[in-house]
C-alpha cells in the first residue's frame, strides 16, 4: 500500500454486509434451529481448536525479564546526550531550543561563556518524571546533542534519580571506544538522509 | 473384624484421602492455570519453582497468612460458616466413593471406601447438592449486592440441574437395579463392551451436562461469572476462607469425575491390559482435564439459557431416555 492511499480521507470503506437470518418466532422454528445447532457440532470445533493449539504448543509468551523484544531505533525512551566524537566535548551549544519547546517544561539549563568565548553548558537537567517523550527537544536541536535512546526501564526508589544528567550524557571512555553510535534514537541523522535532503535552489 | 479394627482403619482412610484429595485441589488448580495456558499459547505459572511447580505451594502460604476479613454489616456467623460447608461437603460425598479396587497391603485386605452403603448414589448426589448451601448462604450474608445476585444464581442453578442429575441417572440405575456404587461397577465388570456409556449414551451426556452445572464449572459458570458480577458469591471473601470454596469446588469436580467413570465409564474394571487401579485414574484424568478443556473451549451462558436447557431439553429428554430403557427392560 502506497502512501498516498494513507493519505486519501475521502476513502469508501469496503465492508462487507453479512446476511444474518431473522431469528426465529414460530415455536417449530425455534424447534428446528435448536435441533440444527445442536447436532452441527459447532462445540466441537471450538473443542477441536483449542487442544491444537495445545498439541502445538506455539506460545508466544515473552519472559519479560528474562528476554526482551526489540524496539525500535525510533523509539522514545530515556534521552541521550552526545559529544563531539574527535574533541569529546559536548555537542550542546547551550542555544536553549531544547528548553524553550519542552511542552512539560521540564528540562532545565544554565550556560556561561568559558575562556575561549565559547558557550559551556554547566547544568543540564531532563525531570523524566515530568517528560512526555514527545521528541520535540530531539527534533529542535540543531546540532543533534540531544536524541531518544531505548532505555526504556527506568524505574527508580527515588525521584532525584529521574533527573541525573550522568546518566544520559555519553561516557568519555564510552566514547573513545568508538561506541556512540550516529543513529540508534529518534532526533538523530538516519543513515539515508543525504538521499532525502532536497536541495535548495541557491546550491545550482 | 473387630471393631477396633474397624474404626482405626475408618480413621486412617478418611486421614488418607482428606490429605490426598485436597493435595490434589491444590494441585488441580496448579494443571488448570497450566492448561488453559498452554490451550491461550501461554506458558502460565512459571516463575516458582521447576515450571511453576511450587506455585501451588506459594498460594497455600498466601491464603493461609492473609487477613481473615469478615465485612461489617454480613451476618457473621452464617458468612464465617459457609466456606466450611462448601469444602466440608465435598469430602463427605467422598466417602461414599469407591475410589479404587481392592488391594493388599503389609498383608491387610484394603476396602479403598470410607463407607459403603448401599445408597451410595443418593448419598453422593445428596451430599453434593446440599454443598450449594455453601454458595447460597455465603452469598446472602455477605452484604453485598453482587454476593446476593450470586446467591440467587445459586438457587436457580440448584433448581435447573437438580431435575436432570436425579433423572438422567435413573435410566442406568433401573438396569443395575442397585444404588451401592459398587454394584454398578460389578456390572460393567465383562469389559470395555459392557460400559453403560454403550448402553446410556444421553444418559451420559445429560450426567455429564448436570455435572457440570453442579461443580459450576464453565458453560454454566454462573455462580461466579467475573463479567456480569464480579465474584458471585465469593466477592466478599478473601484469604482461607475463600480458599475453601476452591478446595471444595475442585474436590467436587474430581468426585463427579469418579461419579461419572464408575457409573458410566467401566468403573475400575481391567480395561484390556490395563489394570483397574490406573484404569479408573486415567478415566478421572481425562473427565478432569475435560473440565478444563472446555473452559478453555466454550463460552458461558446466561442464567435464563440454563434453566431453558434443563427445563425444557434436557428434562424431556431424560424422561424419554427413561421411558424407553423401561419398556426395554420389559421386553
Amino acid at each position: 500500500m502506497s502512501l498516498e492511499q494513507f493519505k486519501d480521507r475521502n476513502v469508501t470503506q469496503n465492508y462487507k454486509f453479512i446476511p444474518v437470518d431473522k431469528p426465529p418466532v414460530a415455536p417449530m422454528d425455534k424447534f428446528k434451529q435448536v435441533v440444527k445447532r445442536t447436532f452441527r457440532g459447532e462445540l466441537f470445533v471450538g473443542l477441536w481448536v483449542v487442544f491444537r493449539e495445545m498439541v502445538k504448543f506455539n506460545i508466544h509468551t515473552v519472559q519479560y525479564p528474562k528476554e526482551k523484544l526489540p524496539i525500535s531505533p525510533r523509539y522514545r525512551a530515556v534521552h541521550k546526550l552526545y559529544r563531539l566524537l574527535e574533541s569529546g566535548y559536548e555537542r550542546c551549544i547551550g542555544c536553549g531550543l531544547c528548553e524553550k519547546i519542552c511542552i512539560a517544561n521540564c528540562i532545565r539549563m544554565d550556560t556561561r561563556y568559558d575562556e575561549n568565548q565559547r558557550k559551556e553548558v554547566t547544568e543540564y537537567t531532563i525531570n523524566l518524571g515530568r517528560c512526555i517523550f514527545c521528541g520535540y527537544c530531539a527534533e529542535v536541536c540543531p546540532e543533534l546533542a540531544i536524541v531518544h535512546g531505548g532505555r526504556y526501564e527506568n524505574a527508580s526508589e527515588q525521584r532525584a534519580h529521574f533527573v541525573l544528567r550522568d546518566d544520559i550524557l555519553t561516557p568519555l571512555d564510552f566514547l573513545k571506544e568508538g561506541k556512540q553510535e550516529e543513529f540508534p534514537g529518534f532526533g538523530a541523522v538516519s543513515p539515508n538522509a543525504d538521499e532525502r535532503i532536497k536541495k535548495t535552489p541557491l546550491a545550482y | 473384624m473387630t471393631l477396633t479394627e474397624f474404626v482405626i482403619s475408618t480413621i486412617v482412610k478418611i486421614l488418607v484421602v482428606l490429605g490426598i484429595f485436597s493435595a490434589l485441589a491444590g494441585f488441580g488448580t496448579y494443571l488448570e492455570r497450566k492448561i488453559l495456558a498452554f490451550m491461550q499459547r501461554r506458558l502460565g505459572p512459571m516463575h516458582v519453582g521447576p515450571y511453576g511447580l511450587l506455585q501451588v505451594l506459594a498460594d497455600g502460604i498466601k491464603l493461609f497468612t492473609k487477613e481473615d476479613i469478615i465485612p461489617q454489616n454480613s451476618v457473621k456467623p452464617i458468612f464465617m460458616i459457609a466456606p466450611i460447608i462448601g469444602a466440608a461437603t465435598a469430602f463427605i460425598a467422598l466417602a461414599a466413593v469407591p475410589l479404587l479396587p481392592e488391594f493388599e497391603i503389609f498383608g491387610i485386605t484394603v476396602h479403598p471406601i470410607i463407607s459403603d452403603v448401599n445408597v451410595g448414589v443418593l448419598f453422593v448426589l445428596g451430599v453434593m447438592a446440599s454443598g450449594l448451601y455453601a454458595p447460597l448462604l455465603a452469598g446472602m450474608a455477605s452484604a453485598n449486592k453482587w454476593g446476593l445476585l450470586g446467591a440467587a444464581r445459586t438457587v436457580i442453578q440448584l433448581l435447573s440441574y437438580e431435575v436432570v442429575t436425579g433423572l438422567s441417572i435413573m435410566a442406568p440405575l433401573m438396569m443395575v437395579g442397585s444404588l451401592s456404587l459398587i454394584d454398578i461397577n460389578n456390572y460393567q465388570s465383562g469389559g470395555f463392551a459392557d460400559w453403560i456409556i454403550w448402553t446410556q449414551p444421553v444418559a451420559f451426556v445429560l450426567f455429564l451436562i448436570a455435572g457440570f452445572a453442579e461443580t459450576n464449572r464453565t458453560p454454566f459458570d454462573l455462580l461466579e461469572h467475573e463479567a456480569e458480577i464480579v465474584s458471585g458469591y465469593a466477592t466478599e471473601y478473601s484469604g482461607m476462607r475463600w480458599g475453601m470454596f476452591f478446595i471444595g469446588e475442585y474436590t467436587n469436580m474430581i468426585t463427579l469425575a469418579f461419579l461419572a467413570s464408575l457409573i458410566f465409564l467401566g468403573g475400575f474394571n481391567d480395561w484390556g491390559f490395563i489394570p483397574g487401579a490406573l484404569a479408573i485414574i486415567l478415566k478421572v484424568s481425562f473427565l478432569f482435564f475435560f473440565f478444563l478443556w472446555t473452559r478453555a473451549a466454550w463460552p458461558h451462558v446466561r442464567p435464563d439459557q440454563l434453566m431453558w436447557l434443563c427445563w425444557k431439553v434436557l428434562l424431556p429428554l431424560a424422561v424419554v431416555n427413561i421411558v424407553i430403557t423401561g419398556l426395554v427392560l420389559m421386553i
